[in-house]
């Protein structure tokens, strides 16, 4: 009871497998769609800068050779998936001769970084808050209180990175405008370094954890709600049990079930948000290199960094899965 | 007090004399947001009859002026102008124009992708729950499966492939994305109400697949599905923002996204501008949170129990 089986362990690696798949494949497919060629449009760029180029025809076919897209479709595309599986993602092209992978692999830890923080902290402070929303015994302060932490729920992160902008880095100069550390500073692990890295990153963890928090409150106060009501948590209030037993261990324990759930579908969302607000910060990790590609024409840039993004959060999502059951001993994985 | 909605619903003419001010639909939370989402749709129809909405196009107006009750702007900025009552950008455009002619079509962009994501989510949604076996498995596999690509990324490598857009193939390309949530939902609403006692009688007495599913199941799922999509609305014009805000959105006419995009690319954030990028915001925020409203009406009107507990 309680530990996982094979087969729920083969069935999450089939899923993960699947969300890869079937993520790569779509921004292989669709871009193959719609009309207009990618180098076309890049040689029209570059001679848009370089003035005139006068063999643009000879060009353009050897750069579709180069990127193998004279070749059948079907054969581009199993190259492709090949190349996805074993991470080479070729050369970008707008920072000829840095590879993809290189440039991602140098980007990442800090999308994992703010990313991974900002949602831990968001999605703890905002469980706590629903609860204490629903609970009975909450005091009256509290519960007149709590409800203000909902108020930015609606707003997507980099809007409210925006007016943290304004108000905390251009008016009251309190935080740095961009990037993640101090220009000049070299990345090593020092307590200076680690300071610079904790006052750039505050402006934008705060914007990610005070926008995406009041999801978390809601849904955790709908769940308390329901688990207020049931017979055990009378039982145990009857017993005489310590107030806060009772709220943390019969309460949030079984009402935060749900929530890790909602936290694995949601991964994918929270990392299309992060990706906006590192664009509005000039944070040095995927989004800012998304933008980069996007600025640039970088066709392989931007693929490279969304097949990333995808077996990323895809990753993050066949994590809680596997631990779920250690969470949840009531659910047996055998059926079916 | 205690009446079920769901019998409210399906039985509309049921209970004699019932006071209709008693309704579950007058929600205040729902009324509010709806008032505020309607607020932003007269903004766009009205607003043009009041104000010329060709100021929005660039090179139109004077530049740079701030709002009129500026009093004191920094030395660069022109003295404001009444006749550019919220001030002008960069590039010549009227603010109050732009307002006018850009937030219709954000709302536009998000009611066309949840309107196709939630007509595919009732199809799927439907069969998955009724029909289950293999259909049922294939469904919830491959929702499942899309609900945690991370859509945002995969919509920025397509438009950045096709420059080009407008708002109906914007709305296309986030429609790819916005049926899973739906379709998850119907599903689990249509498993737990197949096995009440009212759909095995209409079953019992010989009622079509069809018939259950549309004539006694959907009344029953309207709040469930309205507060979904409701929230896909918003998540969709989220998305569009997003894109917009990357440079990603149409050229050709205004949007709220883009605009943000230009006010960033011009650093009108370090540039003191803030009526260039700050009313975009309050426009959006203004759709956000009236949207939100809604949707927390509708679970409220969706799950009773969820009524009794409004922190006082």
């Amino acid at each position: 009871m309680g530990s996982l089986t094979v087969g729920y362990i083969v069935r999450r690696l089939g899923m993960f497998l699947l969300t890869v798949w079937l993520g790569t494949t779509l921004i292989f497919a669709i871009p193959r769609m719609a009309p207009g060629d990618p180098v076309a449009a890049m040689v029209s760029r570059i001679s848009a800068q370089a003035g005139t180029i006068s063999n643009s025809a000879e060009m353009i076919a050897s750069w579709r050779k180069r990127f193998g897209l004279d070749e059948p479709i079907l054969v581009q595309y199993v190259r492709y998936i090949y190349n996805a599986s074993t991470f080479q993602l070729g050369p970008s092209l707008a920072h000829f001769p840095a590879n993809v992978q290189d440039m991602v692999a140098r980007a990442f830890p800090w999308t994992l970084g703010l990313l991974g923080l900002a949602t831990l902290m968001s999605f703890i402070a905002g469980n706590v808050v629903g609860a204490l929303l629903a609970w009975r015994r909450t005091p009256g302060l509290a519960r007149a209180l709590l409800p203000a932490t909902l108020t930015f729920t609606s707003i997507p992160p980099f809007m409210l990175g925006i007016l943290l902008i304004y108000l905390f880095a251009f008016g009251l100069k309190w935080f740095p405008f961009s990037g993640a550390y101090d220009m000049g500073g070299q990345t090593q692990w020092s307590w200076s370094f680690i300071k610079q890295v904790i006052h750039h990153g505050t402006l934008p963890a705060l914007a990610i954890v005070i926008t995406t928090m009041g999801f978390w409150a809601l849904g955790m106060r709908g769940m308390m709600v329901t688990t207020d009501g049931e017979d055990y948590m009378i039982l145990a209030q009857a017993k005489g049990l310590h107030p806060s037993r009772v709220f943390w261990l019969y309460g949030v324990r079984n009402a935060i079930l749900p929530q890790i759930t909602a936290l694995a579908l949601s991964l994918g969302a929270l990392a299309g948000g992060a990706v906006i607000v590192e664009y509005i910060f000039t944070y040095p990790g995927m989004g800012y290199l998304l933008y980069d590609g996007i600025v640039n024409g970088d066709y392989t840039l931007i693929q490279g960094v969304v097949f990333f993004l995808i077996v990323g959060v895809a990753l993050g999502v066949l994590i809680i899965d596997l631990l779920y059951p250690l969470i949840d001993p009531r659910i047996s994985y055998q059926k079916k | 007090m205690t009446t079920e909605v769901i019998q409210e619903v399906a039985l509309p003419e049921a209970p004699v004399g019932l006071n209709r001010w008693d309704s579950p639909w007058l929600n205040p939370k729902f009324i509010g947001g709806l008032l505020l989402v309607i607020f932003v749709v007269l903004l766009g129809i009205v607003g043009p009859l009041f104000w010329d909405i060709t100021l929005a196009r660039v090179a139109s107006s004077p530049l740079n002026l701030p709002p009129v009750w500026v009093k004191n702007a920094p030395i660069m900025f022109p003295p404001p102008d009444p006749a550019h009552p919220l001030g002008t950008e960069s590039n010549g455009r009227d603010m109050l124009a732009l307002m006018m002619a850009a937030a219709p079509g954000s709302l536009r962009v998000g009611l066309i992708a949840a309107g196709l994501g939630m007509a595919v989510g009732i199809l799927l949604g439907f069969t998955a729950g009724f029909i289950g076996g293999w259909p049922d498995a294939v469904i919830r596999t491959i929702s499942d499966s899309v609900i945690t690509i991370p859509s945002l990324a995969v919509l920025i490598v397509i438009s950045s492939y096709v420059r080009q857009i407008n708002i109906e193939n914007m709305a296309l390309l986030l429609a790819l994305f916005a049926w899973p949530g739906p379709t998850r939902l119907i599903r689990a609403q249509v498993l737990s109400l197949r096995e009440r006692g009212y759909v095995q009688m209409a079953r019992l007495s010989g009622a079509t697949t069809f018939d259950i599913m549309f004539k006694e199941m959907m009344p029953n799922l309207l709040p469930y599905l309205a507060a979904s999509f409701t929230g896909n609305v918003s998540a969709n014009i989220l998305a569009a923002t997003g894109l917009e805000a990357l440079g990603l959105g149409p050229t050709r006419i205004p949007t709220l996204g883009m605009t943000i995009f230009y006010a960033i690319r011009a650093a009108a954030i370090l540039r003191g501008m803030w009526w260039w990028w700050g009313f975009p915001i309050l426009m959006l925020v203004i759709i956000f949170t009236g949207l939100f409203l809604m949707v927390v009406g509708l679970d409220e009107i969706a799950n009773p129990r969820l009524r009794g507990i409004q922190a006082q």
